[in-house]
Protein backbone atom coordinates (compact mmCIF):
# COMPACT_ATOMS: atom_id res chain seq x y z
CA UNK A 1 0.00 0.00 0.00
CA UNK A 2 1.10 3.98 -1.03
CA UNK A 3 0.94 5.25 2.32
CA UNK A 4 1.19 8.38 1.25
CA UNK A 5 -2.03 8.03 -1.38
CA UNK A 6 -3.81 6.71 1.55
CA UNK A 7 -2.88 9.68 3.69
CA UNK A 8 -4.28 11.90 0.58
CA UNK A 9 -7.37 10.81 0.38
CA UNK A 10 -8.01 11.06 3.96
CA UNK A 11 -6.73 14.43 4.41
CA UNK A 12 -9.97 16.36 2.98
CA UNK A 13 -11.75 14.57 6.01
CA UNK A 14 -9.16 15.67 8.50
CA UNK A 15 -9.59 19.17 9.97
CA UNK A 16 -6.87 21.58 11.54
CA UNK A 17 -8.15 22.40 15.33
CA UNK A 18 -5.85 25.51 17.00
CA UNK A 19 -3.95 23.80 20.18
CA UNK A 20 -4.69 26.83 22.20
CA UNK A 21 -5.82 30.42 22.98
CA UNK A 22 -9.09 30.40 22.01
CA UNK A 23 -12.50 33.08 21.92
CA UNK A 24 -15.73 31.31 23.10
CA UNK A 25 -18.75 32.43 21.60
CA UNK A 26 -21.73 31.15 23.48
CA UNK A 27 -24.97 29.32 22.33
CA UNK A 28 -28.39 30.84 22.74
CA UNK A 29 -29.98 26.96 22.55
CA UNK A 30 -27.79 25.52 25.36
CA UNK A 31 -27.60 28.95 27.36
CA UNK A 32 -31.62 27.92 28.23
CA UNK A 33 -31.72 24.55 27.77
CA UNK A 34 -28.11 22.95 29.07
CA UNK A 35 -26.58 25.58 31.21
CA UNK A 36 -24.75 22.99 32.49
CA UNK A 37 -22.86 21.95 29.78
CA UNK A 38 -21.60 25.41 28.85
CA UNK A 39 -19.68 25.87 32.68
CA UNK A 40 -18.67 22.08 32.16
CA UNK A 41 -16.95 23.01 28.78
CA UNK A 42 -15.16 26.16 30.22
CA UNK A 43 -13.74 23.60 33.54
CA UNK A 44 -13.02 21.11 31.29
CA UNK A 45 -11.10 23.10 28.98
CA UNK A 46 -9.61 25.73 31.33
CA UNK A 47 -9.12 23.16 34.57
CA UNK A 48 -8.72 20.19 32.98
CA UNK A 49 -6.87 20.78 30.09
CA UNK A 50 -5.00 24.17 30.94
CA UNK A 51 -6.12 25.87 27.90
CA UNK A 52 -6.99 30.01 27.74
CA UNK A 53 -10.36 30.08 26.72
CA UNK A 54 -11.76 33.75 26.62
CA UNK A 55 -15.37 34.73 26.74
CA UNK A 56 -16.03 38.87 25.56
CA UNK A 57 -19.12 39.83 27.73
CA UNK A 58 -20.35 41.73 25.49
CA UNK A 59 -20.95 39.11 22.57
CA UNK A 60 -24.47 38.47 21.51
CA UNK A 61 -26.25 36.01 19.28
CA UNK A 62 -25.33 35.64 15.82
CA UNK A 63 -28.80 36.26 14.86
CA UNK A 64 -28.87 32.29 13.60
CA UNK A 65 -32.48 31.20 14.53
CA UNK A 66 -33.45 34.58 13.15
CA UNK A 67 -31.72 34.61 9.93
CA UNK A 68 -32.71 30.29 9.79
CA UNK A 69 -36.30 31.62 10.07
CA UNK A 70 -35.97 34.01 7.35
CA UNK A 71 -36.72 37.60 9.74
CA UNK A 72 -32.83 38.28 9.81
CA UNK A 73 -31.64 40.05 6.92
CA UNK A 74 -28.34 38.09 5.23
CA UNK A 75 -26.26 41.25 5.38
CA UNK A 76 -27.54 42.04 8.99
CA UNK A 77 -26.45 38.52 10.19
CA UNK A 78 -23.41 38.98 8.65
CA UNK A 79 -22.49 42.43 10.38
CA UNK A 80 -23.46 40.75 13.57
CA UNK A 81 -20.91 38.54 12.79
CA UNK A 82 -18.31 40.84 12.09
CA UNK A 83 -19.35 42.21 15.01
CA UNK A 84 -18.07 38.69 17.08
CA UNK A 85 -15.11 39.11 15.18
CA UNK A 86 -14.20 42.75 15.81
CA UNK A 87 -14.53 41.48 19.51
CA UNK A 88 -12.25 38.66 19.27
CA UNK A 89 -9.61 40.84 17.44
CA UNK A 90 -9.81 43.42 20.51
CA UNK A 91 -9.57 40.65 22.69
CA UNK A 92 -5.96 39.59 20.78
CA UNK A 93 -7.44 35.86 19.79
CA UNK A 94 -7.49 34.63 16.79
CA UNK A 95 -9.65 31.01 17.12
CA UNK A 96 -13.31 31.47 17.11
CA UNK A 97 -15.37 28.58 18.83
CA UNK A 98 -18.68 28.74 18.66
CA UNK A 99 -20.93 26.38 21.54
CA UNK A 100 -23.34 26.38 18.70
CA UNK A 101 -24.02 24.10 15.89
CA UNK A 102 -26.61 26.48 13.84
CA UNK A 103 -23.75 29.85 15.04
CA UNK A 104 -21.03 27.29 13.30
CA UNK A 105 -22.67 26.90 10.07
CA UNK A 106 -23.20 30.58 10.02
CA UNK A 107 -19.98 31.46 10.76
CA UNK A 108 -18.65 29.22 8.17
CA UNK A 109 -21.20 30.56 5.69
CA UNK A 110 -20.04 34.05 6.60
CA UNK A 111 -16.78 33.67 5.43
CA UNK A 112 -17.16 31.19 2.75
CA UNK A 113 -19.24 34.12 1.13
CA UNK A 114 -16.53 36.07 1.51
CA UNK A 115 -14.17 34.24 0.07
CA UNK A 116 -16.08 33.63 -2.99
CA UNK A 117 -17.66 37.25 -3.45
CA UNK A 118 -15.25 39.45 -1.70
CA UNK A 119 -17.47 42.71 -2.42
CA UNK A 120 -19.88 41.34 0.32
CA UNK A 121 -17.11 41.10 3.14
CA UNK A 122 -16.13 45.10 1.51
CA UNK A 123 -19.95 45.80 2.24
CA UNK A 124 -20.06 44.23 5.65
CA UNK A 125 -16.85 46.10 6.87
CA UNK A 126 -18.45 49.00 5.98
CA UNK A 127 -21.78 48.38 7.55
CA UNK A 128 -19.86 47.43 10.73
CA UNK A 129 -17.92 50.17 10.87
CA UNK A 130 -20.71 52.85 10.15
CA UNK A 131 -23.01 51.41 13.15
CA UNK A 132 -20.31 50.86 15.43
CA UNK A 133 -17.45 52.16 14.63
CA UNK A 134 -15.19 48.77 15.12
CA UNK A 135 -13.23 46.93 12.60
CA UNK A 136 -12.11 43.38 12.80
CA UNK A 137 -9.62 40.35 11.59
CA UNK A 138 -10.88 37.33 9.93
CA UNK A 139 -10.22 34.07 12.62
CA UNK A 140 -7.23 32.23 11.95
CA UNK A 141 -8.90 29.38 13.64
CA UNK A 142 -12.88 28.53 13.44
CA UNK A 143 -13.67 25.21 15.57
CA UNK A 144 -17.03 24.19 17.12
CA UNK A 145 -16.56 23.32 20.80
CA UNK A 146 -17.03 19.60 20.02
CA UNK A 147 -14.21 19.63 17.99
CA UNK A 148 -11.68 20.69 21.02
CA UNK A 149 -13.14 18.10 23.27
CA UNK A 150 -12.78 15.54 19.80
CA UNK A 151 -9.43 17.46 19.71
CA UNK A 152 -8.33 16.35 23.40
CA UNK A 153 -10.55 13.53 23.79
CA UNK A 154 -7.54 10.99 24.35
CA UNK A 155 -5.82 13.32 27.22
CA UNK A 156 -9.79 13.49 28.70
CA UNK A 157 -9.35 9.33 28.37
CA UNK A 158 -6.47 9.67 30.23
CA UNK A 159 -7.67 11.61 32.96
CA UNK A 160 -11.19 9.09 32.68
CA UNK A 161 -12.83 8.90 35.91
CA UNK A 162 -15.57 6.25 34.48
CA UNK A 163 -15.66 4.66 31.21
CA UNK A 164 -18.78 3.92 28.62
CA UNK A 165 -18.65 0.70 29.74
CA UNK A 166 -21.11 -1.69 31.53
CA UNK A 167 -19.68 -2.40 34.88
CA UNK A 168 -21.70 -5.50 35.37
CA UNK A 169 -20.64 -7.13 32.48
CA UNK A 170 -17.71 -5.42 31.32
CA UNK A 171 -19.43 -4.63 27.72
CA UNK A 172 -19.26 -1.27 25.99
CA UNK A 173 -22.18 0.94 25.99
CA UNK A 174 -23.88 1.15 23.12
CA UNK A 175 -24.12 5.04 21.87
CA UNK A 176 -25.68 6.42 18.34
CA UNK A 177 -24.63 9.74 17.46
CA UNK A 178 -26.53 12.55 16.22
CA UNK A 179 -23.99 15.07 15.05
CA UNK A 180 -26.42 18.06 13.77
CA UNK A 181 -27.32 19.12 10.42
CA UNK A 182 -24.98 21.91 9.89
CA UNK A 183 -21.80 21.23 11.28
CA UNK A 184 -20.31 19.20 8.01
CA UNK A 185 -24.10 18.87 5.67
CA UNK A 186 -23.08 22.43 4.52
CA UNK A 187 -19.50 22.84 4.47
CA UNK A 188 -18.34 18.91 4.77
CA UNK A 189 -14.45 20.05 4.52
CA UNK A 190 -15.45 22.01 7.74
CA UNK A 191 -16.39 19.13 10.09
CA UNK A 192 -14.04 16.00 11.28
CA UNK A 193 -14.52 13.22 8.74
CA UNK A 194 -17.09 15.80 7.12
CA UNK A 195 -20.57 14.73 5.65
CA UNK A 196 -19.90 10.99 4.46
CA UNK A 197 -17.52 9.97 7.58
CA UNK A 198 -18.46 12.26 10.20
CA UNK A 199 -16.13 11.34 13.37
CA UNK A 200 -16.50 14.21 15.95
CA UNK A 201 -19.12 12.60 18.52
CA UNK A 202 -17.85 8.54 17.50
CA UNK A 203 -14.02 9.30 17.86
CA UNK A 204 -15.26 10.75 21.74
CA UNK A 205 -17.82 7.30 22.23
CA UNK A 206 -14.76 4.94 20.65
CA UNK A 207 -11.66 6.63 22.92
CA UNK A 208 -13.84 5.94 26.02
CA UNK A 209 -14.55 2.64 25.51
CA UNK A 210 -18.24 3.01 24.03
CA UNK A 211 -19.50 1.01 20.81
CA UNK A 212 -20.57 3.40 17.86
CA UNK A 213 -24.02 1.84 16.65
CA UNK A 214 -25.08 2.36 12.65
CA UNK A 215 -28.46 2.84 12.00
CA UNK A 216 -30.55 3.53 9.03
CA UNK A 217 -31.41 7.28 10.38
CA UNK A 218 -28.28 8.36 11.54
CA UNK A 219 -28.27 11.20 9.33
CA UNK A 220 -31.98 12.34 9.27
CA UNK A 221 -32.64 15.77 11.00
CA UNK A 222 -34.22 15.90 14.66
CA UNK A 223 -36.69 18.33 12.96
CA UNK A 224 -35.68 21.55 14.65
CA UNK A 225 -36.19 23.55 11.43
CA UNK A 226 -36.58 26.88 13.74
CA UNK A 227 -40.14 28.28 12.38
CA UNK A 228 -41.19 23.97 11.71
CA UNK A 229 -40.57 24.13 15.77
CA UNK A 230 -41.22 27.47 17.15
CA UNK A 231 -44.56 28.14 15.72
CA UNK A 232 -47.07 25.53 17.21
CA UNK A 233 -49.14 24.79 14.43
CA UNK A 234 -46.04 23.36 12.18
CA UNK A 235 -44.65 21.30 14.91
CA UNK A 236 -45.67 17.55 13.38
CA UNK A 237 -42.60 18.44 11.18
CA UNK A 238 -40.18 18.12 14.11
CA UNK A 239 -41.44 15.56 16.36
CA UNK A 240 -41.96 13.46 13.27
CA UNK A 241 -38.55 13.93 12.44
CA UNK A 242 -37.25 12.76 15.76
CA UNK A 243 -40.04 9.70 15.65
CA UNK A 244 -38.29 8.98 12.51
CA UNK A 245 -35.18 8.67 14.01
CA UNK A 246 -36.49 6.52 17.54
CA UNK A 247 -38.18 4.27 15.25
CA UNK A 248 -35.02 3.33 13.30
CA UNK A 249 -32.63 3.17 16.16
CA UNK A 250 -34.82 1.14 18.95
CA UNK A 251 -33.76 -2.26 17.28
CA UNK A 252 -30.13 -1.71 18.22
CA UNK A 253 -30.97 -1.09 21.88
CA UNK A 254 -28.89 2.15 22.80
CA UNK A 255 -27.52 2.84 26.32
CA UNK A 256 -27.46 6.62 25.14
CA UNK A 257 -27.95 9.18 22.08
CA UNK A 258 -24.60 11.51 22.40
CA UNK A 259 -25.12 15.16 20.11
CA UNK A 260 -23.28 17.77 18.83
CA UNK A 261 -26.08 20.69 18.53
CA UNK A 262 -27.69 22.14 20.90
CA UNK A 263 -31.01 22.35 19.89
CA UNK A 264 -30.81 18.44 18.72
CA UNK A 265 -30.59 16.95 22.76
CA UNK A 266 -33.51 18.89 23.60
CA UNK A 267 -35.45 17.58 20.73
CA UNK A 268 -34.31 13.41 21.25
CA UNK A 269 -35.30 14.09 24.52
CA UNK A 270 -38.56 15.79 24.80
CA UNK A 271 -40.09 14.00 21.83
CA UNK A 272 -39.48 10.97 23.94
CA UNK A 273 -41.86 12.34 26.43
CA UNK A 274 -44.40 13.92 23.75
CA UNK A 275 -44.45 10.13 22.26
CA UNK A 276 -45.06 8.59 25.36
CA UNK A 277 -47.74 10.57 26.61
CA UNK A 278 -49.56 10.66 23.47
CA UNK A 279 -48.60 6.43 22.23
CA UNK A 280 -47.81 5.09 25.48
CA UNK A 281 -44.85 4.32 23.63
CA UNK A 282 -41.18 4.36 24.92
CA UNK A 283 -37.74 3.48 23.15
CA UNK A 284 -35.43 2.51 25.56
CA UNK A 285 -35.71 -1.06 27.68
CA UNK A 286 -38.22 -1.65 30.24
CA UNK A 287 -40.50 1.19 29.64
CA UNK A 288 -37.98 4.00 30.00
CA UNK A 289 -36.70 6.05 27.38
CA UNK A 290 -32.96 6.28 25.78
CA UNK A 291 -30.81 8.95 27.70
CA UNK A 292 -29.69 11.90 25.47
CA UNK A 293 -26.69 13.64 26.13
CA UNK A 294 -24.91 16.37 25.42
CA UNK A 295 -20.46 16.06 24.50
CA UNK A 296 -19.75 18.31 27.27
CA UNK A 297 -22.17 16.57 29.48
CA UNK A 298 -20.71 12.73 28.68
CA UNK A 299 -17.42 14.27 29.01
CA UNK A 300 -17.63 15.53 32.22
CA UNK A 301 -19.15 11.96 33.74
CA UNK A 302 -16.21 10.22 32.15
CA UNK A 303 -14.06 13.45 33.92
CA UNK A 304 -15.73 12.33 37.32
CA UNK A 305 -17.90 15.59 37.53
CA UNK A 306 -21.43 14.96 39.69
CA UNK A 307 -24.20 14.76 37.53
CA UNK A 308 -26.35 16.93 38.57
CA UNK A 309 -23.60 19.98 38.48
CA UNK A 310 -23.49 18.84 35.07
CA UNK A 311 -27.68 19.47 34.89
CA UNK A 312 -28.75 15.59 34.04
CA UNK A 313 -31.64 16.88 36.05
CA UNK A 314 -33.14 18.92 33.67
CA UNK A 315 -33.47 16.13 30.83
CA UNK A 316 -37.13 14.84 30.60
CA UNK A 317 -35.39 11.50 30.42
CA UNK A 318 -33.83 10.22 33.20
CA UNK A 319 -30.46 9.64 33.00
CA UNK A 320 -29.91 7.28 36.33
CA UNK A 321 -29.73 3.91 34.51
CA UNK A 322 -26.53 5.17 32.24
CA UNK A 323 -25.16 6.19 35.39
CA UNK A 324 -25.61 3.17 37.38
CA UNK A 325 -24.17 0.69 33.98
CA UNK A 326 -20.80 2.93 34.14
CA UNK A 327 -20.77 2.38 37.66
CA UNK A 328 -20.95 6.62 38.37
CA UNK A 329 -22.19 6.87 42.18
CA UNK A 330 -25.33 9.63 42.53
CA UNK A 331 -27.06 10.87 45.33
CA UNK A 332 -31.21 11.09 44.40
CA UNK A 333 -31.83 13.18 47.04
CA UNK A 334 -29.45 16.26 45.60
CA UNK A 335 -31.17 15.67 41.77
CA UNK A 336 -34.00 18.83 42.25
CA UNK A 337 -31.81 21.16 44.49
CA UNK A 338 -30.64 24.58 43.85
CA UNK A 339 -26.88 26.16 45.31
CA UNK A 340 -25.97 25.09 48.28
CA UNK A 341 -28.86 22.15 48.83
CA UNK A 342 -31.44 24.78 48.96
CA UNK A 343 -34.95 22.71 48.25
CA UNK A 344 -36.72 23.56 44.94
CA UNK A 345 -39.46 21.04 45.06
CA UNK A 346 -39.58 18.41 42.56
CA UNK A 347 -41.38 17.84 38.89
CA UNK A 348 -44.54 16.65 38.59
CA UNK A 349 -44.44 12.93 37.98
CA UNK A 350 -42.49 11.88 35.16
CA UNK A 351 -43.74 8.87 33.36
CA UNK A 352 -40.78 7.34 32.94
CA UNK A 353 -39.30 7.34 36.12
CA UNK A 354 -43.28 5.88 36.73
CA UNK A 355 -43.14 3.04 34.71
CA UNK A 356 -39.58 2.25 35.91
CA UNK A 357 -41.51 1.60 39.36
CA UNK A 358 -43.76 -0.02 38.25
CA UNK A 359 -41.78 -2.54 36.71
CA UNK A 360 -40.06 -3.19 39.50
CA UNK A 361 -42.96 -3.66 41.56
CA UNK A 362 -44.09 -6.43 38.98
CA UNK B 1 -36.17 37.97 -18.22
CA UNK B 2 -39.07 38.52 -15.46
CA UNK B 3 -38.24 41.31 -12.78
CA UNK B 4 -38.70 38.88 -9.97
CA UNK B 5 -36.58 36.53 -11.77
CA UNK B 6 -33.73 39.48 -11.84
CA UNK B 7 -34.40 40.20 -7.80
CA UNK B 8 -33.74 37.04 -7.46
CA UNK B 9 -30.62 37.31 -8.62
CA UNK B 10 -29.13 40.11 -6.86
CA UNK B 11 -29.50 37.36 -3.80
CA UNK B 12 -26.11 35.67 -3.56
CA UNK B 13 -27.86 32.30 -1.80
CA UNK B 14 -29.85 32.69 -5.26
CA UNK B 15 -26.33 32.63 -6.86
CA UNK B 16 -25.11 30.03 -5.20
CA UNK B 17 -27.86 27.63 -4.81
CA UNK B 18 -28.53 27.59 -8.11
CA UNK B 19 -26.08 26.98 -10.94
CA UNK B 20 -27.45 24.02 -13.10
CA UNK B 21 -29.88 21.88 -11.92
CA UNK B 22 -30.22 18.77 -14.27
CA UNK B 23 -34.02 17.56 -12.34
CA UNK B 24 -32.77 14.35 -10.67
CA UNK B 25 -34.67 14.52 -7.88
CA UNK B 26 -31.93 14.17 -5.64
CA UNK B 27 -32.51 16.85 -2.99
CA UNK B 28 -36.22 15.53 -2.90
CA UNK B 29 -35.57 11.89 -1.49
CA UNK B 30 -32.85 13.53 0.96
CA UNK B 31 -35.38 16.16 2.33
CA UNK B 32 -36.94 15.76 5.34
CA UNK B 33 -39.78 18.06 4.86
CA UNK B 34 -40.53 16.43 1.57
CA UNK B 35 -41.88 13.17 4.07
CA UNK B 36 -43.98 15.32 6.46
CA UNK B 37 -45.55 17.94 3.79
CA UNK B 38 -46.72 17.83 0.44
CA UNK B 39 -43.43 19.22 -0.57
CA UNK B 40 -41.05 18.79 -3.42
CA UNK B 41 -38.04 21.07 -3.56
CA UNK B 42 -37.00 19.67 -7.24
CA UNK B 43 -40.33 21.38 -8.54
CA UNK B 44 -39.67 24.53 -6.77
CA UNK B 45 -36.12 24.80 -8.71
CA UNK B 46 -37.48 23.83 -11.51
CA UNK B 47 -40.41 26.86 -11.55
CA UNK B 48 -37.68 29.20 -10.88
CA UNK B 49 -35.72 28.27 -13.96
CA UNK B 50 -38.40 28.72 -15.95
CA UNK B 51 -38.20 32.23 -15.15
CA UNK B 52 -42.14 32.61 -15.75
CA UNK B 53 -43.05 36.24 -13.93
CA UNK B 54 -46.50 34.86 -13.27
CA UNK B 55 -45.08 31.63 -12.41
CA UNK B 56 -42.21 32.56 -9.49
CA UNK B 57 -45.68 35.06 -8.60
CA UNK B 58 -47.38 32.19 -7.40
CA UNK B 59 -44.82 30.59 -6.11
CA UNK B 60 -44.02 33.80 -3.82
CA UNK B 61 -47.25 33.44 -2.71
CA UNK B 62 -47.30 29.94 -2.01
CA UNK B 63 -47.73 27.83 1.31
CA UNK B 64 -44.77 25.55 -0.43
CA UNK B 65 -41.95 27.62 -0.06
CA UNK B 66 -42.55 27.51 3.84
CA UNK B 67 -41.94 23.92 4.25
CA UNK B 68 -38.43 23.72 4.25
CA UNK B 69 -37.03 23.23 7.56
CA UNK B 70 -33.82 24.43 5.99
CA UNK B 71 -31.23 21.20 7.36
CA UNK B 72 -29.77 22.13 4.10
CA UNK B 73 -29.30 17.95 3.46
CA UNK B 74 -29.87 19.23 -0.02
CA UNK B 75 -26.75 20.51 -0.23
CA UNK B 76 -24.94 17.60 0.74
CA UNK B 77 -26.52 15.37 -1.76
CA UNK B 78 -26.91 17.67 -5.02
CA UNK B 79 -25.05 16.09 -7.93
CA UNK B 80 -23.84 19.71 -9.31
CA UNK B 81 -23.16 21.22 -6.26
CA UNK B 82 -26.65 23.01 -6.10
CA UNK B 83 -28.76 23.89 -2.76
CA UNK B 84 -32.27 24.19 -3.23
CA UNK B 85 -32.63 25.26 0.70
CA UNK B 86 -30.95 28.17 -0.07
CA UNK B 87 -32.93 29.12 -3.37
CA UNK B 88 -35.66 29.30 -0.12
CA UNK B 89 -34.57 31.61 1.63
CA UNK B 90 -33.79 34.13 -1.42
CA UNK B 91 -37.51 33.38 -1.87
CA UNK B 92 -38.50 34.03 1.45
CA UNK B 93 -36.86 36.96 1.42
CA UNK B 94 -38.20 38.41 -1.77
CA UNK B 95 -41.93 36.77 -0.87
CA UNK B 96 -41.13 39.68 2.45
CA UNK B 97 -39.64 42.32 0.58
CA UNK B 98 -42.95 41.86 -1.56
CA UNK B 99 -45.78 41.30 0.81
CA UNK B 100 -46.66 38.21 -0.69
CA UNK B 101 -45.99 35.99 2.33
CA UNK B 102 -49.37 36.95 4.12
CA UNK B 103 -51.01 35.13 1.17
CA UNK B 104 -50.26 31.54 2.81
CA UNK B 105 -51.18 30.43 6.04
CA UNK B 106 -47.82 29.42 6.21
CA UNK B 107 -46.01 32.82 5.14
CA UNK B 108 -48.30 34.89 7.94
CA UNK B 109 -46.40 32.80 10.43
CA UNK B 110 -43.28 35.49 9.99
CA UNK B 111 -44.90 37.48 12.05
CA UNK B 112 -44.30 34.81 14.65
CA UNK B 113 -40.99 34.79 13.72
CA UNK B 114 -40.43 38.75 13.92
CA UNK B 115 -42.23 39.65 17.23
CA UNK B 116 -40.67 36.91 19.28
CA UNK B 117 -37.33 35.70 17.99
CA UNK B 118 -36.45 39.16 16.48
CA UNK B 119 -38.33 40.38 19.54
CA UNK B 120 -35.52 38.43 21.87
CA UNK B 121 -32.54 39.56 19.52
CA UNK B 122 -33.24 43.07 19.55
CA UNK B 123 -34.40 43.39 23.34
CA UNK B 124 -32.02 41.07 24.95
CA UNK B 125 -29.45 40.22 22.50
CA UNK B 126 -30.50 36.34 22.58
CA UNK B 127 -32.16 34.63 19.98
CA UNK B 128 -34.13 32.91 22.49
CA UNK B 129 -34.71 34.03 26.14
CA UNK B 130 -37.06 31.16 27.68
CA UNK B 131 -37.86 32.14 31.50
CA UNK B 132 -41.70 32.31 31.23
CA UNK B 133 -42.41 30.42 28.20
CA UNK B 134 -44.04 27.43 29.89
CA UNK B 135 -45.75 24.21 28.80
CA UNK B 136 -49.60 26.05 27.62
CA UNK B 137 -47.25 26.86 24.33
CA UNK B 138 -45.24 24.27 24.32
CA UNK B 139 -46.61 21.16 25.64
CA UNK B 140 -44.01 18.61 24.58
CA UNK B 141 -41.43 20.43 27.37
CA UNK B 142 -42.88 18.12 29.85
CA UNK B 143 -43.05 18.36 33.77
CA UNK B 144 -39.78 18.90 34.09
CA UNK B 145 -39.57 22.11 31.84
CA UNK B 146 -42.32 23.16 34.32
CA UNK B 147 -39.90 22.85 37.46
CA UNK B 148 -37.39 24.45 35.94
CA UNK B 149 -39.83 27.17 34.98
CA UNK B 150 -41.05 27.56 38.57
CA UNK B 151 -37.42 27.62 39.46
CA UNK B 152 -35.56 29.58 36.93
CA UNK B 153 -33.13 32.09 38.72
CA UNK B 154 -32.02 28.90 41.26
CA UNK B 155 -31.89 26.60 38.33
CA UNK B 156 -29.55 28.53 36.42
CA UNK B 157 -27.53 29.44 39.70
CA UNK B 158 -26.69 25.59 40.15
CA UNK B 159 -25.67 25.10 37.29
CA UNK B 160 -23.18 27.94 37.15
CA UNK B 161 -25.35 30.79 34.40
CA UNK B 162 -24.41 34.50 35.42
CA UNK B 163 -28.10 34.79 35.43
CA UNK B 164 -29.36 38.97 34.13
CA UNK B 165 -25.76 39.32 35.88
CA UNK B 166 -22.76 41.85 34.74
CA UNK B 167 -19.67 40.48 32.95
CA UNK B 168 -19.50 37.39 31.05
CA UNK B 169 -21.60 33.97 31.79
CA UNK B 170 -24.72 32.56 30.54
CA UNK B 171 -27.56 34.31 30.37
CA UNK B 172 -25.88 37.34 31.60
CA UNK B 173 -27.06 40.71 30.66
CA UNK B 174 -25.43 42.12 28.17
CA UNK B 175 -24.87 45.50 28.46
CA UNK B 176 -27.23 48.22 26.73
CA UNK B 177 -24.08 49.74 24.52
CA UNK B 178 -23.57 46.40 23.48
CA UNK B 179 -27.07 45.91 22.31
CA UNK B 180 -27.26 49.62 21.09
CA UNK B 181 -24.94 48.29 18.51
CA UNK B 182 -26.72 45.62 18.13
CA UNK B 183 -30.01 48.00 16.80
CA UNK B 184 -27.74 49.93 15.01
CA UNK B 185 -26.74 47.00 12.95
CA UNK B 186 -30.05 46.06 12.70
CA UNK B 187 -30.88 49.56 11.11
CA UNK B 188 -28.04 49.93 8.91
CA UNK B 189 -28.33 46.91 7.06
CA UNK B 190 -32.15 46.33 6.44
CA UNK B 191 -33.15 44.09 9.67
CA UNK B 192 -35.57 46.83 10.75
CA UNK B 193 -36.84 47.55 7.12
CA UNK B 194 -37.11 43.74 6.79
CA UNK B 195 -39.56 43.63 10.47
CA UNK B 196 -41.71 47.24 9.50
CA UNK B 197 -42.55 45.18 6.32
CA UNK B 198 -43.57 42.14 8.31
CA UNK B 199 -45.24 44.21 10.55
CA UNK B 200 -47.18 46.53 7.56
CA UNK B 201 -48.24 43.74 5.50
CA UNK B 202 -49.53 41.61 8.86
CA UNK B 203 -51.25 44.40 9.84
CA UNK B 204 -53.44 44.40 6.34
CA UNK B 205 -53.77 40.81 6.21
CA UNK B 206 -55.57 41.17 9.68
CA UNK B 207 -57.71 43.56 8.24
CA UNK B 208 -58.75 41.64 5.39
CA UNK B 209 -59.40 38.32 7.55
CA UNK B 210 -61.64 40.60 10.32
CA UNK B 211 -59.04 39.71 12.94
CA UNK B 212 -58.08 41.77 15.85
CA UNK B 213 -54.94 43.23 15.44
CA UNK B 214 -52.36 44.60 17.97
CA UNK B 215 -48.92 44.81 19.47
CA UNK B 216 -47.39 41.97 21.30
CA UNK B 217 -48.56 38.07 21.37
CA UNK B 218 -51.70 38.93 22.82
CA UNK B 219 -53.96 39.36 20.09
CA UNK B 220 -56.49 37.29 18.21
CA UNK B 221 -53.83 37.42 14.64
CA UNK B 222 -51.01 36.17 16.49
CA UNK B 223 -52.99 34.06 18.54
CA UNK B 224 -54.16 32.19 15.16
CA UNK B 225 -51.36 32.54 13.27
CA UNK B 226 -49.20 30.92 15.67
CA UNK B 227 -51.56 27.93 16.08
CA UNK B 228 -54.14 27.62 13.29
CA UNK B 229 -53.33 24.69 10.67
CA UNK B 230 -55.68 24.20 7.94
CA UNK B 231 -54.43 20.54 7.75
CA UNK B 232 -54.27 20.62 4.08
CA UNK B 233 -50.28 20.87 4.15
CA UNK B 234 -49.49 17.18 4.46
CA UNK B 235 -49.35 13.84 1.75
CA UNK B 236 -53.02 12.66 1.44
Amino acid sequence: MIIEGKQAIWKEYQKEIADDKYFYVRSCVRQNFFPGSETAFLQIMREDLGKDVFEHSCHTTCTGIGYHGDVVPLDTMMTVVARQFALMTESGYENLVPSCITSFGIYTEVLDTWHHFPETEEKVRTYLKKATGREFQIPKNLAHASDLIYKFRKEIAQKAQYKLIDTNTGIPLKAVEHIGCHYAKMFPSKGIGGAEYPYVLSGMIEEWGGEVIDYPERRHCCGFGFRQYLVQANRGYSMSCSHKKFESMEPYHPDLILTNCPGCPMFLDKWQYAIHEMQGKSYGRNGEGIPVLTYEELAGLVLGYDPWDLGLQLHQVPCETLLDKMGIPFDPAKKYCGKNGKDLGHPACNPFEQKKMLTFKD
Amino acid sequence: MSTLYNELKKDIRFEEGLKACINCGTCTAICAASEFYDYDPRVIVDTVQTRDEQKIEELLKSETIWYCGECMSCKTRCPRGNTPGLVIMALRALSQEKGYFVESEKGRQQLFMKRVVGGWILKYGYCLYLEGIGTDMYAEQGPVWDWCQKNWPEVMERLGANYKGDGPGILRKIPEEALDEIREIFKVTGGDERFEKIEHFSKEKAKELNLEFGEGTDNEYFSHIFSHNSNKHNKG
